[in-house]
């Protein structure tokens, strides 16, 4: 229901005045750009750092470990058959 | 604005405003001498082969986007489609519709692009028309070219040519048009290295047909619609089964990323400048070294083939194994938030 | 972010979808809740690397697809008044009303926009002092706060001529008000990612326990949606339903209680229509009484019309998995992915529309529809 896609933060602009001038952040992704609004995300990220955005907002904060670790939870999931002394291919 | 910056009802009216325009901006851009005489009709001569011939009308919003205006597809899309079914293009019409106070300065902008691309692509406009509404009955500039070609005898090129065991090519890069139309389209302003890919094909398709003409079976411009549909009424037309790889795709990352932030699928998404090649498998590798080694094909692929059963049906086996039916696009395709 | 790629590289989904294969040892029934799920299992050909044994059900979560017709008629009404611009996401234009969708009054003559963000709406209204922009604001839980924060920066720049539509949706109602259907049968619920990293995982704990259902927490990439179904299969097999959060990149247990305070500082629960299913208590999000101005409906006196439920739409038994699409008389007749009626087939992806295009049945197996109206 919710497309999201996480880009990169390249900038925090503005929150000088939180009225005319609120905090955004300028986000990337293979050289697409857009500002995005950060209302709504957990907590305002660093350069650096990814956001999850949906609707020109960012909804959520995260770093490269996180996809790490995530992925690392994937492989171990689909690991536990090696685990078990299987190998992959061979009948149960 | 000045009155005289501006296209007034005069400028249609067919008396000395039109001939202002005409001789005052048109001329000055485009100088074939078939046009320069305004007479009512151009006259070509005479030419051996068969005559081809193909018309669009174009009513891009934004007129001018990045790598491109409407002044560049209505010259670049007409020579295409005369190209596709392997003709030369001779010569083509411009007719435009313009509301009622257009900026003349944009008028001009059109007009030089429109000379510029017929130069570069080495055919004139030899005839042509001009016709201005009243304010609110068009959206600033309506723009129609026709063009004529001349098909070689031995060349059969179409549609229903597909046959099993073909392989399918595609000349460059995917849905860079499209998702250049949408990025800057109102509500949607994403910035990025994003370009409409307008560009005439008919040197591409002249040096494929000149090498080998009896391998090649169809050629396609994916316009709107897309890659996606046009392999649709390809498959059907040939009846034939047609699988291409999404990891054999040729899609500039940008372009994907633009796609994935406003929910489009790049297979869905206009072309102009791209020529899906179907051909024999033996002169797969012969046609891609040689349109790779011109401008307008350096990227481009072999993406699929066509397959026996499954008549009139497209399929795309996905990056990770999966398998999914390409069916023709329905309606128009609009950003997504879900 | 490069991490993506990896999250669809076939080198971390082939060992998933070998280990599904393998865990599978009865046939089970997931329900995929999410719309962006959906579209995301069609887009990447994820059915056909699954065994025969998995039946994936297209659940209610496409905001757009479950909106029904009142509030559609609604908007339709807003955007045929003369000073009304309507500026709204891209996939409700061509959701049908009871006469018509966005679609057809914008060929009738009404002014429609499409923006990406609920912010773009209010940046139209801006530039165009003198219309009143009206924002139809539909979505879940993830969509809902990023209006909520547009509305209160409407508040604070004092722009008047800014409106919305309020017709949000939230997704534990409406899950308790299917998994409370006992003939529903299903193992599994595969959840909505960008819903829960708002709500968080725990949120369908209560679920889980009280219909000892398993669920999976997913995100939207091919190896998410394998790691949710391999954690729901495990989950089935060993007989322990609980919440298992796949997503962790994303959500965490307790969810992102900022947004969740932006939607309760704007938003109020109310029961709410849903496409199919009918009165979902406590299920929708009305503006707060503070916040009335703001209230589309109120100040272009807009009446939200009871919806006549189409007769024969049998969406709901579709969704609940029930019934196949051509048990329902309308499917292939009355209703059509060009002239859509449930939601199941105004979802480009919805279970209807899907089994339309590609499985060869085009026609109802009734023959004729039950009843005229």
């Amino acid at each position: 229901m919710c497309l999201a896609i996480p880009m990169q933060v390249i900038e925090i602009r503005g929150g000088d005045d939180p009225l005319f001038d609120p905090q955004v952040a300028l986000v990337e992704s293979d050289g697409i750009r857009k500002e995005i609004r950060l209302e709504m995300t957990d907590r305002i990220p660093e350069v650096g750092e990814y956001v999850i955005i949906h609707a020109g907002f960012a909804i959520r904060t995260l770093t490269v470990e996180d996809a790490e670790y995530n992925l690392s939870l994937m492989r171990q999931m689909a690991e536990t058959l090696e685990q078990q002394g299987r190998l992959p291919g061979t009948p149960q | 604005m000045k009155a005289n910056s501006i296209i007034s009802l005069d400028h249609g009216s067919g008396g000395l405003a039109s001939q202002n325009l005409i001789s005052g901006l048109f001329l000055k851009y485009l100088t074939c001498p078939q046009l320069r005489d305004l007479e009512d009709c151009a006259v070509l001569g005479e030419f051996a082969g068969r005559i081809a011939m193909s018309t669009d009308s174009y009513v891009v919003d934004p007129l001018f986007f990045p790598g491109g205006d409407i002044g560049a597809l209505a010259v670049h899309g007409t020579i295409n489609d005369l190209a596709m079914r392997g003709a030369c293009p001779l010569a083509l019409s411009l007719a435009l519709i313009i509301e009622e106070g257009f900026p003349l300065a944009d008028l001009e902008r059109v007009i030089a692009s429109v000379a510029r691309c017929c130069e570069e692509a080495g055919v004139a406009i030899v005839t042509g028309d001009t016709k201005v509404v009243p304010r609110g009955k068009a959206d600033g500039l309506f723009v129609n070219t026709t063009g004529i070609g001349i098909v070689s005898h031995r060349v059969e090129i179409s549609g229903k040519r597909a046959r099993v065991g073909d392989a399918v090519l595609i000349s460059g890069t995917l849905a860079d048009h499209g998702i250049t139309i949408m990025s800057c389209q109102a509500g949607i302003a994403i910035s990025g290295d994003i370009t409409s890919d307008t560009q005439p094909l008919h040197r591409l398709v002249g040096a494929l047909l000149e090498e080998d003409s009896g391998g090649v079976h169809v050629l396609r411009d994916p316009t709107r619609g897309g890659l996606a549909t046009t392999l649709c009424e390809i498959a059907r037309s040939s009846q034939v089964g047609i699988i291409i790889e999404e990891e054999l795709l040729p899609i500039r990352p940008a372009v994907n990323t633009a796609c994935e932030m406003i929910g489009l699928d790049p297979l869905y998404l206009a072309n102009e400048g791209k020529c899906l090649i179907i051909c024999e498998q033996d002169c797969a590798d012969a046609v891609l070294q040689l349109i790779r080694r011109m401008p307008e094909g350096r990227d481009a692929a072999l993406i699929g083939r066509v397959v026996e059963g499954r008549e009139g049906q497209v399929s795309l086996t996905t990056r990770i194994g999966g398998s999914r039916l390409l069916e023709p696009l329905t309606g128009q395709p609009l950003p997504r938030i879900c | 972010m490069k991490g993506a790629d990896a999250f669809r590289s076939r080198e971390i989904t082939a060992p998933l979808v070998e280990e599904i294969i393998r865990s599978l040892v009865r046939p089970v029934r997931i329900m995929e809740v999410c719309g962006t799920h959906t579209m995301s299992i069609f887009r990447h050909g994820i059915r056909s690397l699954l065994p025969a044994g998995i039946t994936l059900l297209s659940g209610p979560g496409c905001p757009v697809c479950v909106t029904p017709a009142s509030h559609i008629d609604a908007f339709v009404a807003a955007a045929r008044l003369p000073q009304v611009t309507i500026a709204t996401f891209g996939d409700l234009i061509r959701v049908p009303g009871s006469e018509g969708s966005l679609a057809t009054a914008r060929a009738a003559g009404a002014r429609v926009e499409i923006v990406y963000s609920p912010m773009d709406a209010l940046t139209l209204a801006q530039q165009e002092p003198e219309r009143l922009v009206v924002f139809p604001a539909i979505g879940f839980e993830t969509t809902a706060p990023t209006i909520a924060a547009t509305l209160l920066q409407a508040e604070r720049l004092g722009i008047t001529n800014f409106l919305i539509i309020a017709a949000g949706k939230t997704m534990p109602q409406a899950l308790e008000a299917l998994l409370s259907d006992p003939e529903l049968q299903v193992d599994g619920l595969l959840c909505p990612g960008h819903v829960s990293a708002i709500i968080g995982a725990n949120a369908y704990r209560p679920l889980a326990e009280k219909y000892r259902l398993t669920c999976a927490v997913a995100g939207f990439e091919p190896a998410d949606i394998l790691a949710g179904l391999l954690s729901l299969i495990r989950q089935i097999n060993e007989g322990r339903p609980r919440v298992d959060n796949c997503y962790t990149r994303a959500v965490t247990a307790q969810g992102n209680s900022k947004a969740r305070a932006l939607i309760d500082q704007v938003f109020a629960p109310a029961d709410s229509e849903w496409r199919g299913l009918g009165i979902i208590p406590g299920s929708g999000l009305v503006l707060q009484e503070r916040y009335r101005r703001f209230d589309g409906l109120h100040r272009l006196a807009i009446p939200l019309q009871p919806t006549r439920e189409p007769k024969g739409c049998r969406c709901g038994d579709i969704l609940k998995g029930r019934l196949l699409p051509p048990d329902c008389p309308l499917y292939g007749t009355a209703c059509t992915p060009l002239l859509p009626i449930g939601p199941c087939m105004v979802s480009n992806e919805g279970t209807c529309a899907a089994y339309y295009r590609y499985s060869g049945h085009k026609e109802s197996r009734h023959r004729q529809p039950e009843t005229t109206n």
